[in-house]
């Protein structure tokens, strides 16, 4: 073969290989223009603040917004602390016995379970088996065994969990070891290592982590379609706590509460309402709230990386 | 025949008035009694015995890989934080041991204090960086750490320069600065051993000259022992040098001796620049 | 002798330092002209410390840690445990033969043998061979798409791109893998399923192939991060042998690196296969549901994902039907744990390989 054989080939090996990269490029112009050209037009200041109305043909989606903010919020508070102590102990203290490559193994394992299954977990586990005996043990009457937010944000924790895992690990290993070192040849315990030297510096990654997963529990549809969202719930989930002496009623997210939900929402009216068409644009709007909603999160996690990243360089 | 292989050969036939000098006494600070050090499998120090003297300076020179650093990494047992480790024999402070489990590591590491090779501040700042040590150990109140942080600064040869910025970070110090911040920071526990693993390397030579000063100054209160792989400072510096090749101890005694006229021929090789 | 000169004496003096006791003496005395606290005082201040309470604090926090560590594993072994024991209660309610297929009447009442998912209905039946069918329709067709696109995209990052290119090409990549999965079934609902049947004229509008090529929008991010990090894993030292000898270099791309990181690949398309048939949102909005055998792409299909999640929310609980479900799911999560493996089998043997 001639050597200019050979660079033509070369040339348009290349050029193919450019060619495929860049579709990427077009498929996500494709989807994001195709969601942000049809679902501005249902954009407006009502659409975000009411809830829908006439059997979902018109009105707004606040309830649904109002559920993904408390459905994530639930999920961070009860996977953030037990994801980023699980972290730490993995990699200040485990070592590298057959324990740390346990936990490891299943992390990993964790990663890798589909989301339905998850939701199959969910479903079987909270609701009916820890619900209804938590029924049981109360004397209830079907209070606990039922879909509800708490078991929800549950469901989601748990998929969320091994993201939060992996985040604060990978931050923590990113603290370099002659800080320790120099806090242990001081005399510090090992806990006082972690607190004093190591989290500090950690943090940061910590909370970029924390970010990227309720991005992912917003997004995540299979594991709450059963575990306690509604399609049609005009009021908000809360519960209203009387304070005695001053009469003043204090809302509070209702845990036992089922919840609207922005994917949910849109999975249900794109497939079983009544009159598709007719939604269309609702179902538009709503797809471009919630890309709006997890794009920031990606975005504030981003930022704030580079922004911390900058400043310990800097000092 | 290799140098190294000299080194056992000549080890073995040091004379009675070298022995006598290696051998640990009971007025020693430190006694070091048959200790040897393995990573896992592979031996790091073998067999070696001596006594370091309160209030001294005590050089461990040696080629790369003799297990200079792994010595003093034993002394404050910083060496078993990251890795596998098994010691044998027998080291005390003030004649109690200090290896087994039921050692308090973190009352020890205050005692034994450490300066590494690479100077490691916190990205924090100067002055939180000084009282880091003395808040371990639980001092709270604010004028205490303030006369804490003054008084190590001080004795580190650091306060006039930096008196004016002790909450700046202390990463913007230069690196001899650093390195004498990271004295500071270790007279801040009040320790009774300071072990310095080549304090110098990673200075240039202003930034050395002034460690060593310092080193000098710290001597009358404290027990200093050195690594270096720099003999001349070795001879500057220290009253007492051992000598290391290959985890064993060649020889020990005072520096002037070791650096005229040194009983094991090995020493003298090394010493002259034949191998190492 | 020659030794001295070589060791300039001491700039310090040579006497030999006071005993202890005198030192301290000294120093506090020091202290007072100089207007330092005095060394006593300093450590004072250092022993006020209880040292029995702070090893008993450490030692129950260490207990604490290593219960929160644990909790991964325990919620994995849980999910292992809850899975298989409503396996075990389908496999105990339901005939192992049904799940392949089942003898039913025709309309002449003649026996035939079908491989039907009907689980609700008075002779339910639970062939799982239409859902595995399906699965498998949808993530092998995705699984090429994606594999090509993924493939050349990750040659593309770590051969072809300089830095700047780079920089702006991953965080496309990340803006695609940070799409929600039901949004993109979404558009494959509303706009993709339609543009293909133009362009294809096939009879139905929700088919398989729709729903592969939602699901590859979702496996290329993973694919090409994977594969980029594979071949930038490859030694820069087999890449200059290959120019030294005047390769081109897609010549050295594709004789020296891309067979130098042929695990790294393998395990790449492994993982996009295990997520592939994992995906659920995708499949239940654009292949259209209808539970059938056949190999047609481009006629509706159901995969196992699609079932679980349309019909868990209408089941009785405990009855046949919502155990099948869970064999269903335990089915799907065997084959997505036994890809997982083989790909970290695949990545460790590679990393032994390169000897990293």
């Amino acid at each position: 073969m001639s050597t200019a054989t050979r660079r033509s080939k070369d040339a348009v090996a290349t050029a193919l290989i450019a060619a495929v990269a860049a579709s990427i490029l077009g498929i996500v112009l494709v989807i994001l223009g195709d969601i942000f050209w049809k679902g501005t037009k249902a954009i407006s200041w009502e659409f975000l603040t009411q809830p829908p109305v006439q059997g979902m043909t018109a009105g707004g989606i606040f309830p649904a917004i109002f559920g993904t903010v408390s459905i994530t919020l639930l999920m961070v508070l009860m996977a953030l602390p037990l994801g980023v102590l699980a972290a730490i102990y993995m990699v200040e203290y485990a070592g590298s016995g057959s324990v740390a490559r346990l936990i490891r193994a299943a992390v990993n394992n964790l990663a890798g379970v589909p989301s339905i299954v998850f939701g199959l977990f969910g479903l079987g586990f909270f609701v009916l088996f820890v619900g209804r005996n938590l029924d049981r043990l109360t004397g209830k009457d079907l209070f606990f065994g039922q879909p509800a937010m708490l078991w929800a944000a549950a469901t989601l924790a748990v998929l969320v969990l091994p993201v939060i895992i992996v985040s604060t690990a990978e931050a923590l290993t990113g603290v370099p070891r002659s800080y320790r070192e120099a806090a242990f040849a001081l005399g510090a315990t090992r806990w006082q290592v972690v607190r004093g030297v190591v989290l500090p510096q950690a943090w940061s990654g910590i909370l970029t982590g924390a970010i990227l997963s309720v991005s992912r529990g917003a997004g995540e549809t299979a594991p709450i379609l059963f575990t306690g969202c509604a399609y049609y719930l005009p009021r908000l989930p809360l519960a209203y706590l009387p304070v005695p002496l001053l009469g003043v009623r204090i809302p509070m997210l209702n845990p036992f509460d089922q919840f609207m939900e922005l994917s949910y929402h849109i999975f249900v009216m794109a497939t079983q309402s009544h009159d598709t068409t007719l939604t269309r644009p609702i179902q538009y709007g709503t797809t471009l709230v919630l890309v709006a909603l997890t794009f920031s999160l990606n975005l504030a996690a981003i930022v704030l990386r580079a922004r911390l990243a900058r400043r310990e360089v800097r000092e | 025949m290799s140098g190294s292989q000299t080194a056992a050969r000549t080890a073995a036939q040091a004379g009675p008035r070298q022995a006598q000098a290696a051998a640990p006494a009971s007025e020693d600070k430190i006694s070091i009694r048959s200790l040897s050090f393995y990573y896992g499998s592979k031996r790091a120090l073998e067999d070696v015995s001596l006594g370091i003297l309160a209030n001294r300076i005590t050089s461990v020179i040696g080629p790369s890989g003799c297990g200079k650093s792994t010595f003093i990494k034993t002394i404050n047992r910083i060496g078993e934080v990251s890795a596998d480790v098994r010691i044998e024999g027998d080291v005390r402070l003030d004649g109690m041991s200090i290896l087994g489990k039921e050692v308090d590591l973190v009352d020890l590491r205050r005692r034994v204090g450490m300066v590494f090779q690479k100077p490691n501040p916190f990205p924090k700042s100067i002055y939180d960086n000084v009282v880091f040590g003395p808040r371990l150990h639980g001092v709270r109140k604010k004028s205490a750490l303030d006369e804490i942080a003054e008084r190590s600064l001080v004795q580190a040869a650091l306060w006039k320069e930096i008196k004016d910025r002790l909450h700046d970070s202390a990463l913007a110090l230069s690196g001899g600065q650093q390195q004498r911040l990271c004295i500071a920071r270790v007279l801040a526990v009040d320790p009774e051993v300071i072990l310095m693993d080549e304090p110098c390397s990673a200075l240039d030579p202003s930034g050395t000259a002034r460690i060593e000063e310092t080193i000098v100054e710290l001597k009358s209160e404290y027990t200093i022992i050195i690594v270096t792989h720099n003999m001349q400072q070795a001879a500057r510096v220290s009253d007492r040098t051992a000598f290391l090749l290959e985890g064993k101890l060649v020889e020990y005694d005072d520096t002037e001796r070791i650096f005229t006229n040194p009983s094991v021929s090995t020493t003298e090789d090394y010493i002259t620049g034949r191998f190492g | 002798m020659r030794l001295a000169s070589r060791f300039p004496p001491r700039a310090a003096p040579a006497s030999p330092s006071p005993p202890a006791a005198e030192a301290r003496l000294g120093r506090d005395d020091r202290a007072a002209e100089t207007g330092k606290p005095p060394r006593s005082k300093h450590a004072r201040l250092l022993r006020a410390r209880r040292r029995g309470w702070r090893a008993a604090g450490e030692w129950l926090l260490e207990r604490f840690l290593f219960l929160n560590g644990v909790a991964a594993i325990l919620v994995i072994a849980l999910i292992f445990l809850f899975l298989f024991r409503e396996t075990a209660a389908a496999l105990r309610q339901i005939p192992l033969a049904s799940w392949w297929g089942a003898t039913e009447a025709d309309f002449d009442g003649n026996p035939v043998y079908v491989h039907l998912w009907q689980p609700n209905g008075d002779r339910p039946k639970y062939s799982l061979l239409p859902l595995v069918l399906g699965s498998l329709l949808v993530a092998v067709p995705a699984v090429l798409i994606a594999g090509s696109i993924g493939l050349a995209t990750g040659i593309y990052l770590a051969e072809i791109a300089g830095p700047r290119i780079r920089g702006l090409v991953k965080p496309v990549i990340e803006l695609l893998a940070g799409i929600p999965t039901i949004v993109i079934g979404f558009f494959c609902l509303a706009t993709l399923a339609t543009l293909l049947q133009n362009a294809t004229h096939t009879q139905f509008r929700l088919n398989a192939m729709v729903g592969a090529i939602g699901v590859s929008f979702v496996i290329i991010p993973v694919v090409a991060s994977l594969v980029d990090d594979s071949l930038r894993a490859v030694p820069v030292y087999l890449r200059e042998a290959a120019y030294a000898m005047g390769a081109t270099r897609w010549e050295t791309i594709s004789r020296v690196v891309l067979p130098a990181a042929v695990s790294g690949v393998t395990a790449a398309l492994l993982l996009g296969m295990g997520r592939a048939l994992g995906e659920t949102m995708i499949v239940l909005l654009a292949t259209g549901n209808a539970a059938q055998v056949t190999l047609n792409p481009f006629v509706s299909v159901r995969t196992m994902t699609a079932t679980i999640a349309a019909e868990l929310g209408s089941v009785p609980k405990n009855g046949p039907w919502y155990e099948a479900l869970f064999l269903v799911g335990g089915v799907l999560f065997t084959i997505t744990f036994l890809l997982n493996l083989l790909a970290e089998i695949v990545i460790h043997r590679m990393r032994r390989r390169l000897a990293l």
